[in-house]
C-alpha cells in the first residue's frame, strides 16, 4: 500500500477489457414508456447495450421468513418502473470508460413521471402513492416486537414521563473507493470470475447465482484490496449482477468502477430513522417502562441478503441497551420511499438507539432535577448482575458498564474539562460536555441470527490452517478484511498457538474458492468468529505438530511445547526439534512416520458463537462559536472494553475511525433530497465528509473484561466508535445550550439549527424583559 | 472527432511519449496509459485528494489536470517515492503511526506530505500539531480519523528538520 502496489479492482487490467456505464433514472418515480437503445448501440466502441428486456428481467430477492415482511424484487435493471433517482435502466458496454459514458447519453427513455414520496411522513400519509403493489402503506416490514400489558398502569403512576421524537438523517458510508467490479468468463475453468470491491464475496456469489440462474460453483468471487466498506459493501449491488451478466453474454472481461456521484445517489444509504418514544421514571430516576415506535426510511428496495428489516429489527431488539428496562413495548417499521435503498451502514440503528436512550436519561434527570450521570448509574446493568437477561430477551455477557462511565467521568475531571468549559463560557463561548454509555453486541452466530428469520442466515465462519514444507503457515478464512488489519491479528492468533513467528503466517481471504462458505466482514465479527475458527484450526495443527515431534523425540505429545519456532520437551533444554524440520518431515519424508502422522499438517475448523458484548463510555466536549454558531469538536474520550486486546494499534485505529464517522453523523453529514425525491447532495461539495480540521485528538482508555465466547477473550469492536459518538456529541451540544430552553433530539445538528434556537432565545428574553417592564406576569 | 495530442512526460524520472485524448485526465493517463495505478481516484471532482501527485514540485489533484497539461512536465507518483523495497522515512512513519487502514487514500496523503516537506525543508522542524492537522485537512480519509496521519507527518517533519550531524 505504501509503495503504491495495492491492487484494487480498478487497478486490474485485462486484454480487451470492456467498461460498463449505467443509464440511470432522472426521476424519483416514473413509468418507462419506451426505451430506445439503437443510437447508443451504434456509437463508437460500443459492444452492447443491455436492458431488463434483453437480460430477461433478472432480479435480487432478499427474504425474511415472517408474515410481517413483504418481499419485493430488486430488478437488476428496472423494466417497467423506476423508484428512485439513479435507478439503472440500461447498461452500455464499450471498449473505453469515456466512450461508454458518451454512449449512455444516447439511450433515449420516454418517462411517465409519477408522484413520489421522499420522507417517512409522505410515504405513510393516507392516499400516499405506493412504490410496490404488495406493500400497503409503503410498509415493507411492520413488527410489534415487544409488548407489555402493564405499560398503561406504569405510565399512569410514574413520577415523570418523558415523551419525545428523535430523528437521524440519511447518511452515506462513503468509502474512499466506491463500488467496483470486474467480471470475466474463464473458458478453461468453465467459470465466471468476478473481482468485486465487497465485504461479502460468498454472498455476492450467491446473489449472482440466484439472479442469473447459475450453480454457485460456476462463479468465483474475489475481493482484492477493498478501499473501505463500512456496510455499503456488505450487500450485493445490482450493478455487480449486471456486469456479471454482460461478461457472460459477451464472453469478454467487463468492469464497472462507480463514480462518486453514483456512489452518493445510486448506491445504498443508511441511518434515516424516526423514534417516537415514551419513558416512565420513578422519583429516584429509575426507568420503569419504555414504549417506542421506530420508523426507518429504507428507500425503494430491500437490499440483498440482509433485507430492509435489518434496521427496524436491530432498533427494537437493542433499544434498552445497557439499561435495565423492566417493561417494554417496541414496534418497528421499514418504510419504502422513492430514494436509494439502504444497507447496514456501520453501527446499524445503534448510533440512533444509543442517542435515544442517552437523551432519555438526560431528559428524565432534567424532569426530576437529578444528575444525568447518576440517573445513568441507577439504570446501568451492574457488574454483579452479569449474565443479565433483559426485557428484550437478550443475555448480556460480562462488561464494564458502570466502570467505564466512572472512569470516563474521572478522566474528564482530572483533565480539567469542566474547568475549561467554564473558562470558555466566561470568555463568551458556548461550551458543553456530553456522555454516552453503550454496548456493542457483536459476533453473532446462527443461534442468534436465526431469530431474524432471514432466508440466508449468516453467522458461522470457517478457517483452514495449513503448514507448508518450510514451516510457513497459510490461513484461509471466509471473513474478508478491508483495512481492519486482519492479516496482523489473525497471524498473531495462529502464530501464538503454533509457536512460530507471526511473520511466518500468511492470511488468505476474500476468495470464494478458499472456503466452502463464509460470511465476510461486518458486524464486528471477524476477529471473534473468523479468528476463533482460525484459532481452533491452529490448535488442531499444533496437536499434529506435537505428535510428530513426540515421535521424533520419543516422548509423550503432552510433554512437547511449541515456542520460538521449536518443538521442545518441557524441562529438557536439549530435546528439541525445529518446527520447520517437522514440516519438512511430514511433507517430504512421510514414509518415515507412522501412518497416523503422515501427510497432513492442516486442519479446518468452524466457529458459530452466540455473540458477545463489548462496551464503552464516550465523552465529548464541543465549543459553539457565538457568532457563526459553528460547532467545533474540542475534546474526545473513549473508555472502551473489547475484552482482550489482541493488537492495540488496530483497536485504536478502529475506535478513532469509528468516532470520526459518528461525529460526522452528529455534526456534518446528511444526504438531502427535495420533496420530489431529487438528491441535492450529489458531490462532496454538498455532502460534507469530515476532514482533519473538523476533528480533535481522541484519547482512548482500555478496560479489559475478557469474553467467555471463544478462546481469545476478545470481543468485536469495529462499530463502537460510530455507535457512541452521536449521542456524546449531541449531549455536549445540549449542555452548551443548557442556559437556554433549547434542546436538540436530532442529528446532524447544523449551525442554522443552533442560530435558530439562539435567536429564539434572544426573542424570548426580549419579550420577557418587555413584559417585566410593563409590570405584567411574564408567564 | 477525437482530439488527440502527442505528449512527452517524465514520470518518476522515466520519459514517456504517448498520444492522449484532450479530455483524458492526468489521473487516467497515469493509471491506465502508463500503468501507475498507485494513484487512486476517490471522487474525480477535486475534493478527496486521493489522486494527489507532484507535478513539477507542486502537489496537484490528478483528476483536475488533463494529461495534455503534463506535456513536458515532471510527475512524481507514489511509485516514485521509495528506492526499491526500502521505504522512505515518510512511508515508514505512516506504517509506524498506523496512518493507514484500507490504504486507498494513502498515496494521496503521501504525495501531499512529501511535497509539503520538500518545500519547507528545515522549517518543518517547528511544524505544530495544528499546522499538521491543517495540512492533512487537504485530503479525505474515511478509516483512520486522521490522528495517525497527523502524527506520522509530524514525526517525519521533525526528523527531517532536525539539525544534521556535521561529524
Amino acid at each position: 500500500m505504501l509503495l503504491g502496489r495495492g491492487r484494487f479492482v480498478s487497478d486490474l487490467t485485462r486484454p480487451g477489457l470492456l467498461h460498463a456505464a449505467f443509464v440511470r433514472s432522472p426521476h424519483a418515480h416514473a413509468r418507462i414508456e419506451r426505451l430506445t437503445t439503437d443510437p447508443a448501440r451504434q456509437a463508437p466502441g460500443v459492444a452492447a447495450v443491455l436492458t431488463a428486456a434483453s437480460l430477461g428481467d433478472p432480479y435480487l430477492l432478499a427474504v425474511l421468513e415472517r408474515d410481517e415482511f413483504v418481499p419485493t424484487r430488486m430488478p437488476i435493471l428496472a423494466g417497467d418502473k423506476v423508484r428512485f433517482v439513479g435507478e439503472p435502466v440500461a447498461v452500455v458496454i464499450a471498449d473505453d470508460a469515456y466512450r461508454a459514458e458518451d454512449a449512455a447519453e444516447l439511450v433515449e427513455v420516454d418517462w411517465d413521471p409519477q408522484p413520489a414520496v421522499a420522507s417517512i411522513e409522505a410515504a405513510t400519509a393516507s392516499e400516499a402513492p405506493g412504490l410496490h403493489e404488495q406493500a400497503a402503506g409503503n410498509r415493507l416490514v411492520d413488527l410489534l416486537m415487544f409488548d407489555d400489558d402493564r405499560l398503561g398502569d406504569i405510565f399512569a403512576q410514574a413520577a415523570a414521563t418523558v415523551t419525545a421524537t428523535f430523528r437521524s438523517a440519511r447518511v452515506a458510508a462513503l468509502p474512499l473507493e466506491g463500488r467496483a467490479c470486474l467480471a470475466e468468463w474463464d473458458d478453461r475453468d468453465d467459470q465466471l470470475v468476478m473481482h468485486v470491491s465487497t465485504q461479502i464475496p460468498h454472498q455476492v456469489r450467491s446473489g449472482v447465482a440466484q439472479a442469473l440462474g447459475l450453480p454457485e460453483r460456476a462463479i468465483r468471487v474475489i475481493a482484492p484490496d477493498v478501499g473501505g466498506g463500512f456496510g455499503l459493501k456488505c450487500v450485493v449491488g445490482r450493478e455487480e449482477v449486471a456486469v456479471a451478466a454482460a461478461a457472460l453474454r459477451l464472453r469478454r472481461p467487463v468492469c464497472w468502477i462507480e463514480d462518486r456521484q453514483e456512489n452518493l445517489t445510486a448506491a445504498f444509504h443508511g441511518h434515516e430513522q424516526r423514534y417516537e418514544v415514551r419513558a416512565a421514571f420513578g422519583p429516584d430516576g429509575t426507568i420503569l417502562a419504555l414504549d417506542a415506535e421506530v420508523d426507518c426510511d429504507t428507500g425503494a428496495y430491500s437490499a440483498f441478503p440482509f433485507t430492509c428489516a435489518v434496521e427496524p429489527l436491530m432498533a427494537c431488539t437493542e433499544l434498552p441497551g445497557v439499561y435495565k428496562v423492566p417493561a417494554y413495548r417496541a414496534r418497528g417499521r421499514a418504510i419504502a420511499t422513492n430514494k436509494a435503498p439502504t444497507a447496514p451502514y456501520r453501527g446499524v440503528s445503534r448510533p440512533q438507539l444509543v442517542l435515544v436512550m442517552e437523551r432519555l436519561m438526560e431528559k428524565g434527570a432534567e424532569a426530576l432535577g437529578l444528575d444525568p450521570l447518576n440517573v445513568r448509574r441507577r439504570n446501568l446493568i451492574n457488574a454483579h448482575e452479569f449474565p443479565y437477561t433483559g426485557v428484550n430477551g437478550i443475555t448480556y455477557d460480562e462488561g464494564s458498564y458502570r466502570e467505564s462511565l466512572d472512569r470516563a467521568e474521572k478522566y474528564v475531571t482530572e483533565h480539567d474539562w469542566p474547568a475549561e468549559r467554564d473558562r470558555l463560557r466566561a470568555a463568551g463561548h458556548r461550551a458543553g460536555i456530553g456522555y454516552a454509555c453503550f454496548s456493542e453486541r457483536n459476533s453473532l452466530g446462527t443461534p442468534i441470527m436465526s431469530q431474524r428469520r432471514m432466508r440466508m442466515t449468516p453467522g458461522y465462519d470457517t478457517a483452514m490452517v495449513r503448514m507448508d514444507p518450510t514451516g510457513e503457515v497459510i490461513v484461509t478464512t471466509g471473513t474478508c478484511g478491508h483495512g481492519q488489519g486482519h492479516e496482523t491479528t489473525f497471524a498473531q492468533i495462529v502464530a501464538d498457538r503454533l509457536g512460530v513467528h507471526p511473520d511466518q503466517v500468511r492470511l488468505r481471504q476474500g476468495d470464494t474458492d478458499l472456503a466452502s462458505y463464509g460470511w465476510g466482514t461486518w458486524g464486528s465479527r471477524s476477529v471473534v468468529i473468523g479468528g476463533g475458527a482460525a484459532g481452533r484450526a491452529a490448535d488442531i495443527v499444533a496437536g499434529q505438530l506435537r505428535q510428530v515431534a513426540a515421535s521424533v523425540l520419543e516422548v509423550s505429545p503432552a510433554d512437547v511445547e511449541l515456542a520460538e519456532g521449536t518443538a521442545r520437551v518441557r524441562g529438557d533444554a536439549d530435546a528439541a526439534v525445529p518446527i520447520g524440520e517437522l514440516a519438512r518431515l511430514v511433507h517430504f519424508q512421510a514414509h518415515r512416520l507412522t501412518e497416523d502422522l503422515r501427510y497432513g499438517l492442516e486442519a479446518r475448523a468452524t466457529f458459530d458463537p452466540p455473540g458477545t458484548f463489548s462496551n464503552a463510555c464516550h465523552a465529548a466536549m464541543v465549543v459553539i462559536d457565538p457568532g457563526t454558531c459553528a460547532i467545533r469538536l474540542h475534546r474526545y474520550l473513549v473508555v472502551e472494553d473489547c475484552g482482550v486486546v489482541i493488537n492495540p494499534m488496530v483497536v485504536d485505529g478502529q475506535v478513532r475511525g469509528g468516532v470520526t464517522q459518528g461525529v460526522a453523523a452528529a455534526l456534518l453529514e446528511r444526504v438531502c433530497f427535495d420533496p420530489e425525491g431529487q438528491p441535492v447532495s450529489a458531490t462532496l461539495m454538498d455532502y460534507l465528509a469530515p476532514t482533519a480540521t473538523e476533528l480533535c485528538a481522541v484519547d482512548i482508555v482500555h478496560l479489559q473484561t475478557p469474553s467467555g465466547v471463544g478462546d481469545t477473550g476478545a470481543k468485536g469492536m469495529g462499530e463502537g466508535g460510530t455507535i457512541g459518538a452521536p449521542a456524546a456529541v449531541l449531549g455536549a451540544i445540549n449542555d452548551a445550550l443548557s442556559d437556554t430552553e433549547a434542546r436538540f433530539d436530532h442529528i446532524p445538528v447544523l449551525p442554522p439549527d443552533v442560530s435558530a434556537v439562539l435567536n429564539q432565545a434572544v426573542l424570548n428574553q426580549a419579550v420577557l424583559t418587555q413584559a417585566m417592564l410593563n409590570g405584567q406576569d411574564a408567564r | 472527432m477525437t482530439d488527440t495530442h502527442p505528449i512527452t512526460v517524465k514520470v518518476n524520472g522515466r520519459d514517456h511519449t504517448l498520444v492522449v485524448e484532450a479530455r483524458r485526465t492526468l489521473a487516467d493517463m497515469l493509471r491506465h496509459d502508463l500503468g501507475y495505478t498507485g494513484t487512486h481516484l476517490g471522487c474525480e471532482h477535486g475534493i478527496c485528494g486521493a489522486c494527489t501527485v507532484i507535478l513539477d514540485d507542486a502537489p496537484v489533484r490528478a483528476c483536475l489536470v488533463f494529461g495534455v497539461q503534463a506535456d513536458g512536465a515532471q510527475v512524481r507518483t507514489v511509485e516514485g517515492l521509495a528506492a526499491g523495497e526500502q521505504l522512505t522515512d515518510l512511508q515508514q512513519s505512516f506504517s509506524d503511526h498506523h496512518a493507514l487502514q484500507c490504504g486507498f487514500c494513502t498515496p494521496g496523503f503521501l504525495m501531499l506530505a512529501e511535497a509539503y516537506l520538500a518545500e519547507t525543508e528545515t522549517e518543518a522542524r517547528t511544524l505544530t500539531q495544528d499546522q499538521a492537522r491543517e495540512l492533512i485537512a487537504s485530503n479525505l480519509c474515511r478509516c483512520t480519523g486522521y490522528q495517525g496521519l497527523i502524527e506520522a507527518v509530524l514525526a517525519t517533519a521533525h526528523a527531517r528538520g532536525a539539525p544534521k550531524d556535521t561529524m
